[in-house]
C-alpha cells in the first residue's frame, strides 16, 4: 500500500527529532531511510508504525488518515532492531502469536494456523527450529524470525528498523541480498532504517537521505549516487574528496597542476574514481606524490598527498579509487610522483 | 562422565577461582544459623512416642490454629501480591512527583519492629478506632480481635517482599516486546495477559513464597490484633509460646517441627511451580 506523509513535526522536549516532513511512498517499493544516528529516521519509521505519535501532521495508507489509529489497528508489520521476539515463547508460538490474538471470528482454526506458521518459517528457511525458544537462536536466525512473525498477518507495509544493525558482516551480506528477494516475491510495501549506505544502496529501491529531522534528498539509489542535492547527501553517500576552492585549496590544486574548469560553486566534491592517475616522468612534473595504498578487493585506494607538506599533511590527502589491473599496470611504488586529472566534480555553495 | 568432566572444565574457566573456600563455608555458616539449631528441634521431638506425638498435634485447638495461620498467610499472601504487583508496576513505569518518597515507604514494615505495627494496626482497627469504627457502621465489618486482623498485619509486614522482588524483573523487562505484540494486533489487555504477565510470573510467585513464609512464622505483630482467641485467632507461633509458658518443652517442639515441614513442604510446591512455569517458558 501506498504511504503518505504530510508535514510531519516531532519534539522530544527542546529537540526537534523531525521538523515537517513530507514523503511520499509508492505501492511495492522497498525504500530505505538512510541518515547518520541521530538524524530522525527510527522516529519517522515509529510514527509511520503508531508507536509515537507525530506533534503535528498526518499520516495516510492507501489514502486513509490512520494517524488517529492504535498501532495494533494498523496492519503493519514492525520488525525490531533487537527483534523483541517473545522470549517465553517457542519460535512456532512467537510466529503465530499475531494469528492468535485475532477477534474469535477472524481467528483461523489452530490446523489453518499451524500449516501458515510452518508456511512462512520454511520461506525463512528456520521451520527446523520451530520448538526452541529465542534465547536458543543466533542472532542472524532471531532476526528471520522476527521477519517470518510480522509477515503472519499479512501486514499492508512492513516496517524494519536497523534491521541487520546487530549483526555481523557476512550474515548480513547474506540477509541482505535476502531481503532484497523477499521483497520481489512479496511486493509489500516496506521501509528499513539503516545508518548504512552501502545497504541502503545495495537493497532499497528508492532512498530516503535524512539529517537533522529533514529530508535532504529521495530517489532511486544512482540517482543518489550520481546526483546529490546537496554537500550532506554527497558526503554521506560514498566517499568524497572535498576542495573548497576559495579558500587554501585552491592553491594547492593549481600548485599541483590541476585545473577544474568551470567552477559551479565555492565547494568542490570529486568521488575517489572520477580521479585519473598517471605515472610522472620526472619528478619535477607533479609535486604530488603516492604516499600509500590499501586493497579494497576489487579496487585499490590510493593515499595521495604533497611533498612538502609534512606538517599538516592530515588536511591534503587525496583518496583516489581505481580497478586493482590498471593500478598493477601503473607499476607504482610509495613516494612516486603522480599526475592528478579530475574527469568529474559536484559543486556545491 | 564426560558431563562431570565438562562441569570441572566450567570450574576451572573461571576468572575468580575458588570452590572449595566458598562451599567450605557455605556449608559451615548454613550449618550453624540453620542446620544445627533446627536438627535440635528434630531431635528433642523425637524423645516422644509416636502416640504421644499424634495426641499433641491431634488436639482440637492444635489443629484449628494450624488452619488459622495457614489461611490467614495464604489470604494475606495472595492479597499481597496482587496490589505488590501493581504497586511495583507504578513505581517502575511511570515517572510521577513524590515517587521516591513512596518507594521508601515501601520499606518502612521491615524496619518497624513487628510489636510496635500490631499495636498500631490494632489501635486503627479496633470497633473505637479511627478505621475499625468506619468499618463497623458501614459494612458491619469485625476486623481487630478476628482471624481478619491477622490477615490486615499480615499483608502489612509482608508488603515489601513482592514489590521488592517484582520491581527488578519488570525494570529489566523488554518494552519492545509489548510494542510488537501490540503491532500484531493484541489488545492491551491480551499484551499484558501473554507478554508482560508470564515474564513476571516467577517473580511474583517467590515474592508470593516469601510473604507466606513470613506470615506463617509471625508473631510480634499478629498477637496485639488477633485478640488470641482459642479455635478461632489463635496462630501457632502463640500456641507454641504458650505451651513453652507452661513448661511443656516437648509439645511446643512436636507443634514446630510439624510447621516446620508443612511450611517446608508447601515452599517446596511453590519451588516446583515456578521451575515447571520456567521451563515451560524456556527460561531453563
Amino acid at each position: 500500500m501506498s504511504i503518505l506523509l504530510n508535514n510531519i513535526s516531532k519534539n522530544f522536549g527542546q529537540f526537534a527529532a523531525l521538523y515537517d516532513i513530507n514523503l511520499e511512498i509508492p505501492e511495492g517499493e522497498l525504500v530505505a531511510l538512510l541518515g547518520p544516528s541521530g538524524c530522525g529516521k527510527t522516529t519517522l519509521l515509529r510514527i509511520i508504525a503508531g508507536l509515537e505519535n507525530p506533534d503535528a501532521g498526518s499520516v495516510a495508507l492507501n489514502g486513509k488518515n490512520i494517524t488517529d489509529q492504535h498501532v495494533s489497528n494498523r496492519g503493519i508489520g514492525f520488525v525490531f532492531q533487537h527483534y523483541a521476539l517473545f522470549r517465553h515463547m517457542t519460535v512456532f508460538d512467537n510466529v503465530a502469536f499475531g494469528l492468535r490474538v485475532k477477534p474469535k471470528k477472524q481467528r483461523p482454526s489452530e490446523a489453518t494456523i499451524a500449516k501458515k506458521v510452518h508456511a512462512l518459517l520454511d520461506l525463512v528457511q528456520l521451520d527446523w527450529l520451530h520448538d526452541r525458544f529465542p534465547d536458543q537462536l543466533s542472532g542472524g536466525q532471531r532476526q528471520r524470525i522476527a521477519l517470518a512473525r510480522a509477515l503472519a498477518v499479512e501486514p499492508s507495509v512492513l516496517l524494519l528498523d536497523e534491521p541487520f544493525g546487530a549483526l555481523d558482516a557476512s550474515v548480513r551480506k547474506d540477509l541482505r541480498l535476502w531481503l532484497r528477494h523477499l521483497h520481489q516475491e512479496l511486493h509489500v510495501t516496506s521501509i528499513f532504517v539503516t545508518h548504512d549506505q552501502e545497504e541502503a544502496m545495495e537493497v532499497a529501491s528508492q532512498v530516503v537521505v535524512l539529517n537533522h529531522g529533514k529530508i535532504e534528498q529521495q530517489g532511486i539509489p544512482s540517482e543518489i549516487y550520481d546526483h546529490p542535492q546537496n554537500a550532506f547527501v554527497s558526503k554521506f553517500i560514498g566517499q568524497t574528496n572535498v576542495f573548497h576552492v576559495e579558500k587554501e585549496d585552491s592553491q594547492w590544486l593549481e600548485h599541483a597542476g590541476i585545473v577544474l574548469d568551470d567552477p559551479q560553486g565555492l565547494i568542490a566534491h570529486v568521488r575517489p574514481h572520477d580521479i585519473q592517475i598517471e605515472k610522472a616522468q620526472k619528478p619535477e612534473e607533479s609535486p604530488i606524490i603516492l604516499k600509500d595504498w590499501q586493497h579494497l578487493g576489487a579496487t585499490i585506494r590510493l593515499e595521495l598527498s604533497k611533498v612538502q607538506s609534512q606538517a599538516n599533511a592530515a588536511n591534503h590527502i587525496v583518496y583516489a579509487q581505481m580497478p586493482n589491473e590498471q593500478f598493477k599496470n601503473l607499476n607504482l611504488n610509495r613516494g612516486d610522483h603522480v599526475l592528478l586529472q579530475i574527469k568529474q566534480a559536484h559543486w556545491f555553495n | 562422565m564426560q558431563k562431570h568432566q565438562q562441569k570441572l572444565n566450567m570450574r576451572q574457566s573461571h576468572v575468580i577461582q575458588g570452590f572449595a573456600p566458598t562451599l567450605g563455608l557455605t556449608i559451615v555458616y548454613l550449618s550453624l544459623v540453620v542446620l544445627i539449631p533446627l536438627s535440635t528441634l528434630v531431635f528433642k521431638s523425637l524423645q516422644l512416642t509416636w502416640d504421644e506425638y499424634l495426641n499433641v498435634i491431634g488436639n482440637a485447638r492444635v489443629i484449628a490454629s494450624f488452619r488459622v495461620s495457614f489461611l490467614t498467610a495464604l489470604a494475606a499472601a495472595t492479597i499481597t501480591s496482587f496490589f505488590g504487583f501493581i504497586i511495583a508496576w507504578v513505581l517502575v513505569r511511570y515517572p510521577f512527583p513524590g515517587k521516591r518518597f513512596l518507594d521508601a515507604l515501601i520499606d518502612l514494615p521491615f524496619a518497624l519492629p513487628t510489636a510496635v505495627a500490631g499495636i498500631v494496626l490494632a489501635t486503627i482497627y479496633q470497633p473505637s478506632g479511627v478505621l475499625g469504627q468506619f468499618l463497623q457502621d458501614t459494612f458491619d465489618l469485625k476486623v481487630a480481635y478476628t482471624p481478619l486482623g491477622i490477615v490486615v498485619a499480615l499483608i502489612f509486614i509482608s508488603l515489601p517482599f513482592v514489590v521488592r522482588t517484582v520491581e527488578p524483573v519488570l525494570q529489566e523487562f523488554d518494552f519492545t516486546m509489548e510494542e510488537a505484540a501490540s503491532s500484531l494486533g493484541a489488545s492491551r489487555w491480551q499484551v499484558f495477559v501473554k507478554i508482560v504477565f508470564p515474564n513476571i510470573f516467577p517473580a511474583l510467585l517467590t515474592g508470593f513464597a516469601l510473604s507466606f513464609a513470613r506470615g506463617i512464622g509471625e508473631y510480634g505483630s499478629v498477637i496485639f490484633i488477633a485478640g488470641n482467641l482459642p479455635y478461632v485467632s489463635e496462630v501457632i507461633p502463640l500456641l507454641i509460646v504458650t505451651k513453652l509458658e507452661q513448661y511443656d518443652y516437648a509439645g511446643a517442639t512436636v507443634i514446630a517441627l510439624t510447621m516446620l515441614v508443612a511450611s517446608f513442604l508447601l515452599l517446596l510446591l511453590i519451588n516446583l511451580l515456578q521451575m515447571w512455569v520456567r521451563k515451560r517458558s524456556g527460561q531453563l
